[in-house]
């Protein structure tokens, strides 16, 4: 199986390569990716350098230009489009119809996949998507389990790329308007969920409370810190019921699961985090990289010991568990 | 511009539904999508309903599109979506994998819960035979302005959401359940008890969001009154309403009056806000901002 890497930054890209990663994805640095964030990603000049480097060490680059372009200011996805196949990127990773058809009709031999922010959560849409712009791989929202994978893979023709490790979406990619709801910037248009300028932490009382444009996501009692305040992890109040109504601050980690995942038809395992360190990056690579080799020699894969590396220090296998529903 | 009625997205039972429908079949609106947006295991409590209320929308010379699920990932969705273009009635897309299900040349409609965000897009639609298109409620006046100018260049009519709590996520997980520690697949149907909703409140009492089956709503009432002239200029050919269990043929007929030039914005908010004193309201996608704020003023008349 395939292991596709976060690269914030060329750094990261690098240290992704060298612990072993098969295929590496990153974006430009604007709003045409869906980790716009101050101080990641890469530069033109870079991404040309950084696919040398990959290629050279027989691993691909994908560039995600998977934010849905601004009307009137189509011209900067599409130059993002070229300028990724100008640097030699493998394939981009693509989730706006317009943008797929002007990447099929303008970019015919670039490789295209479709991103998990267009959500196709179902074998008639990948088909869609594959006849339409032929698409060659789709990444798959994190709404299905493992059940519903295989059924979807013995229906389609392209490939299928599977989230394994990292943050975790509750909501289907790309159909989610709750961070601009409370703060106007949202990852469809701007590449950012509760961007860090429409963060408030304060302490009140005993209280330590983290807001999201004015909203409370989080209060702790003293002593404990606010965790950042991501909107459909917070921790609410409806009727009788107080808790986190949408998911529980956790993270993903199927690792344990990419056995099935590799008996399901899954081409791809994705790792999530190009906000990260390269130190973690390459800690996660090396230990999935193991699992992979092990599959690949058929044999029994080693258990990672990655919760210490998760986000909240708990994890769970999401949608991939019929219950988590 | 004219009235659009959304698919209702709550859970109503059968004789709900059928008071509704033949309410609205009185009210002063254009067309309504009829079917259900939100969760398939709902269906068969109520589908029966829906013939009825397609024929007496009709007899009473309304345009009727038949909705597809939001998020289609069984089978029988499937199934249940390829089946919406045997009724002979347009469809709205509002899953982008019903399109796999209307041939070249059909026309459909498609609703807000698709990602109409840029030129490309929307004339990519219009081409493959997209004749009226929901805007995403996100959608910056700016885009808005730039869409409305391509949307009339390709023949299509262009709407944009005029009222009712905003559809702002849809996931696998069901919060309805969850709420009562169920799982999706043994809920129980306990959205039934929320004809609007389940109001979530931040933990200092700050209204929200609402949760609905797997749907994620704003808690405010979207009301885009104020904006209606400039949408009117931009050459948006309707708003659409979202059904609402209360006083929903009163707001029609508001809205209608406010379009035809009888009534005022500000009359309108004030009418809204005296039928339902409880009732959050937003419109800050309107303004550029976080869609919660609210910057409309009641004006009494």
């Amino acid at each position: 199986m395939e292991l596709v890497c976060p690269a914030g930054t060329p750094a990261a890209l690098r240290a992704a390569v060298d612990a072993g990663a098969h295929c590496i994805y990153c974006g430009f640095a604007d709003e045409t990716n869906a980790r716009n964030f101050p101080g990641l990603n890469f530069s033109r000049t870079e991404l040309t350098e950084a696919v040398g480097y990959a290629h050279a060490r027989g691993a691909k680059v994908l560039v995600a230009i998977n934010t849905f372009p601004t009307a009137g200011r189509e011209a900067l996805w599409h130059s993002a489009v070229a300028d990724a196949e100008r640097a030699g990127a493998d394939a981009v990773i693509l989730a706006d119809l317009g943008l797929l058809a002007y990447a099929a009709e303008h970019h015919p031999d670039l490789r295209r996949h479709l991103s998990v922010q267009a959500a196709a959560a179902n074998p008639d849409a990948i088909n869609f998507y594959a006849t339409a712009f032929d698409v060659r791989r789709v990444v798959l929202p994190r709404v299905l389990s493992v059940e519903e994978i295989t059924a979807i893979n013995r229906e389609i023709d392209v490939e299928t790329e599977v989230f394994v490790f990292g943050g975790l979406c509750v909501m289907a990619e790309g159909r989610c308007s709750l961070s601009s709801y409370a703060t106007g910037r949202s990852p469809n248009m701007n590449g950012v969920c509760s961007p860090p300028e429409h963060v408030d932490y304060a302490t009140e009382g005993n209280d330590s409370v983290a807001r999201l444009g004015g909203f409370t996501i989080h209060r702790t009692p003293k002593g404990g810190a606010a965790p950042y305040p991501t909107l459909c992890k917070g921790c609410f109040t409806s009727g009788d019921k107080t808790g986190h109504v949408f998911e529980d601050a956790v993270s993903l980690d199927a690792s344990a699961l990419v056995p099935r995942l590799a008996q399901a038809g899954v081409t791809a395992l994705k790792i999530e985090g190009r906000q990260r360190s390269k130190a973690y990056v390459a800690q996660i690579v090396r230990a999935f990289r193991a699992v992979t080799d092990a599959l690949d020699a058929r044999r029994a894969p080693p258990a990672l010991a990655l919760a210490r590396l998760s986000e909240g220090q708990a994890a769970t296998t999401g949608a991939y568990a019929k219950t988590w529903r | 511009m004219d009235l659009t009625i959304a698919p209702n997205p709550f859970f109503w039972n059968a004789e709900f539904v059928r008071s509704f429908y033949a309410g609205l079949a009185e009210a002063p609106v254009a067309r309504v999508v009829l079917g259900e947006l939100v969760c398939s295991k709902r269906l068969p409590f109520w589908q029966d309903e829906i013939p009825q209320a397609i024929a007496a929308l009709q007899a009473a010379g309304k345009e009727v599109a038949l909705t597809s699920l939001a998020l289609i990932t069984l089978k029988r969705e499937r199934k249940l979506t390829a089946d919406l273009l045997g009724l002979g009635l347009p469809v709205e897309v509002n899953d982008l994998s019903a399109l796999h299900h209307i041939p070249e040349g059909i026309p459909f409609w498609v609703g807000p819960l698709v990602n109409v965000y840029n030129e490309g897009t929307l004339r990519w639609l219009a081409r493959r035979g997209a004749k009226r298109i929901c805007l995403p409620p996100e959608l910056p006046m700016a885009s808005v302005a730039v869409l409305a100018g391509v949307a009339q260049a390709e023949g299509v009519a262009l709407e944009v959401w005029g009222h009712g709590r905003l559809p702002l996520a849809i996931s696998g997980r069901c919060y309805h359940a969850r709420l009562h520690e169920r799982a999706k697949d043994s809920c129980q149907f306990v959205c039934d008890q929320d004809p609007d909703g389940r109001d979530v409140d931040t933990l200092e009492g700050q209204s929200f969001l609402a949760v609905n089956g797997v749907q994620t709503l704003s808690q405010a009432y979207a009301c885009m009154a104020d904006h209606a002239a400039r949408l009117q200029q931009m050459g948006i050919s309707a708003l659409r309403l979202q059904p609402q269990s209360t006083g929903f043929d009163a707001i029609c007929a508001d809205y209608a009056q406010l379009l035809a030039g009888d009534m005022t914005s500000g009359a309108l908010i004030s009418r809204l806000s005296a039928a339902h004193p409880d009732m959050p309201f937003c419109d800050g996608f309107g303004h550029d901002g976080a869609g919660a704020n609210w910057r409309g003023k009641a004006v009494l008349v």
